[in-house]
């Protein structure tokens, strides 16, 4: 009895809190997600569901969201990887080059919030530079280049760190191995692809896992470069979230998260399920 | 004779090599320039003088041309270098205006115990997820790392509800106890700590040692690493966080420093670059000091699970 409190002790600071704070309030909003009123609601059904199934802000925003995330998210993964990789040749000033990529996640998005706005308002350097050219002005932020600087935004801040999670499973690559495709005449693609990329692979799905989350905190440069109402092409679940709850639209709200918190359950079981499937492949 | 052809090949090969390598740095070279652009302009820009920077930006931001009596360029001008290196914007900051140092003050007193008792909650629940795993706590976990997941705005009802009911809003505490009980160090260092190896933690219980005893003198200071680059992850996220303070502080006074650059664009971009250096020294220091821990901690995760 006495190893069972012990036990569960070291949870339960954690999970009280995550209960009180997380949880049981999640209740509340599976709960206004079948009421058609905030206070006093009755049962409304799948009624809230179908009407922001029907809801054309929300629909953009879903869409939006997604495609972003469906870019973004593999890019990410890739272009960090490459990084990683060409880092990892002994190139001269290494650990400086290592000091610059990572520096940008660690500088407050408020902060270079200036530059980009600069760069990339409409009466830009970036605008301007188009003019000299004799192209002509391009209205990034209310146009579908809209997400494409959001891109840049994500990737010049995220890419350091996924590279730097990668570094770090190169380094427990087994020497011996390696060495081993090298005295075999293995060339440098051989020794990628069929030694280091199934090393990589709990990496890889890890760095997915970091990029989602990633791809959802981007709002926050959305919201410091374009304010609470972007352009259609910038608008986000975030925004959509941010707006109902203004507006106190709590059952759109909550059933919007309901869906988000669904969708996001089904992707993080994949990359799980993903994961214990390599795991066995990289035993067996 | 064969073994000169061999020597010519090598020594050719390297030679391409020592091409494909120059070019390689050059590329890496390129790419990272353009990383560190963005701060270099901001921390350069910040020595301008306030009039220098509406002349040059003030353009940018359409709305602001009635309000300065100054002249503004019809071109932006994006410098490198300021026309008059200047201490001026500084000196306001500084000096003439304590709003902004109230302001960074209140971003420390709201992310600092957030991060440090997120990390040691956490702590504890990292133990438990490595130690004691059942079927049921790998749920707890796999839920855990839902929540991970969630975009701020998933919690905001339940989080400002709570809020309410506890009569906290409108206070820090709306924010920081949320934060403290945020799963994402949780995760981490549970990963971490799976990867100490079994043997050690059997070794001490072997001599007698009790679970706390093993928590403490053990699995703790073998995550120091782990510990040092979490928090320092949580840092900078919370120090940059906008959406919370929008939502449940109501008290303009007391917004932190991120929320105050998110409305410079509507008011006093002269100050802004100082301001926005202001705000990244603290995380700038972070990873001058941390920059081993943060790689060596990461390092320690792998996988997801």
């Amino acid at each position: 009895m006495k190893k069972r409190m012990e036990k569960s002790s070291f949870l339960a600071g954690s999970f009280a809190g995550v209960l009180i704070f997380y949880i049981l309030p999640f209740g509340y909003l599976i709960y206004y997600s079948f009421v058609d009123r905030p206070v006093g609601g009755s049962f409304a059904g799948w009624n809230n569901y179908i009407e922001l199934l029907h809801n054309q802000a929300f629909l953009t925003a879903l869409k939006n969201t997604i495609l972003f995330a469906a870019v973004s998210v593999p890019l990410a993964v890739t272009l960090s990887l490459v990084m990683a990789v060409v880092l990892e040749k002994n190139i001269p000033g290494r650990s400086l080059f290592r000091t610059i990529f990572l520096s940008p996640l660690m500088v407050p998005s408020a902060s270079v919030m200036l530059v980009w706005q600069v760069l990339f308002y409409y009466n830009g350097t970036i605008n301007r530079f188009f003019l000299k050219l004799g192209h002509g002005k391009i209205d990034f932020m209310n146009s579908g280049y809209g997400l494409l600087v959001v891109l840049l935004i994500f990737l010049w801040k995220n890419l350091g760190y996924y590279m730097i999670i990668y570094m770090a499973a190169l380094n427990e690559v087994p020497r011996e191995l390696l060495e081993a495709a090298t005295i075999d005449g293995g060339s440098d693609a051989q020794k990628f692809w069929y030694i280091k990329l199934p090393y990589l692979s709990p990496s890889i799905l890890f760095v997915c896992l970091m990029a989602i989350i990633g791809s959802f905190k981007i709002f926050k440069e959305v919201y410091l470069l374009a304010g609470a109402h972007p352009s259609a092409s910038l608008y986000l679940l975030q925004h959509f979230m941010n707006n109902t709850f203004l507006a106190f639209d709590y059952q759109k709200l909550a059933t919007a998260a309901v869906l988000l918190s669904i969708g996001l359950t089904i992707v993080v079981t994949a990359l799980l399920w993903l994961e214990g499937r390599l795991g066995r492949d990289l035993e067996g | 004779m064969p073994d000169k052809v061999q020597e010519k090949r090598t020594a050719w090969r390297s030679g391409k090599r020592g091409i494909q390598k120059a070019v390689l740095f050059v590329i890496v070279l390129l790419f990272a320039s353009s990383f560190a652009l963005p701060i270099v302009l901001t921390m350069t820009n910040s020595f301008m003088k306030e009039e220098e920077v509406v002349m040059d930006y003030g353009n940018v931001y359409g709305t602001y041309e009635e309000a300065a009596g100054g002249y503004v360029s019809k071109e932006v001008n994006l410098k490198f270098i300021p026309d008059k290196v200047s201490l001026r914007q500084y000196e306001t900051v500084l000096l003439l205006s304590p709003e902004y140092l109230l302001k960074f003050w209140n971003s420390v007193i709201l992310s600092v115990p957030i991060v440090a008792f997120q990390i040691v909650v956490s702590l504890g629940a990292a133990y438990s997820f490595t130690r004691f795993r059942s079927r049921r706590r790998e749920g707890v976990f796999f839920l855990y790392t839902l929540l991970m997941m969630m975009p701020f705005q998933v919690s905001l009802v339940p989080n400002y509800l709570v809020a309410a009911r506890l009569g906290i809003l409108n206070t820090y505490w709306a924010i920081i106890l949320p934060g403290i009980f945020s799963t994402f160090s949780t995760f981490l260092l549970t990963k971490f700590m799976r990867r100490i190896p079994v043997s050690v933690i059997e070794a001490a219980r072997l001599d007698g040692a009790g679970e706390w005893s093993i928590f403490t003198k053990i699995c703790v200071p073998l995550c120091k690493n782990a510990m040092v680059s979490v928090a320092m992850l949580l840092f900078i996220d919370y120090w940059n966080m906008v959406e919370q303070p929008l939502i449940m502080l109501s008290d303009k006074e007391a917004y932190p420093l991120s929320v105050y650059l998110s409305t410079i664009n509507t008011g006093e971009i002269s100050l802004a670059f100082a301001v926005a250096v202001l705000y990244m020294i603290p995380t700038i220091l972070v990873i001058l000091y941390g920059e081993d821990y943060l790689v060596d901690g990461i390092s320690c995760y792998g996988g997801i699970r």
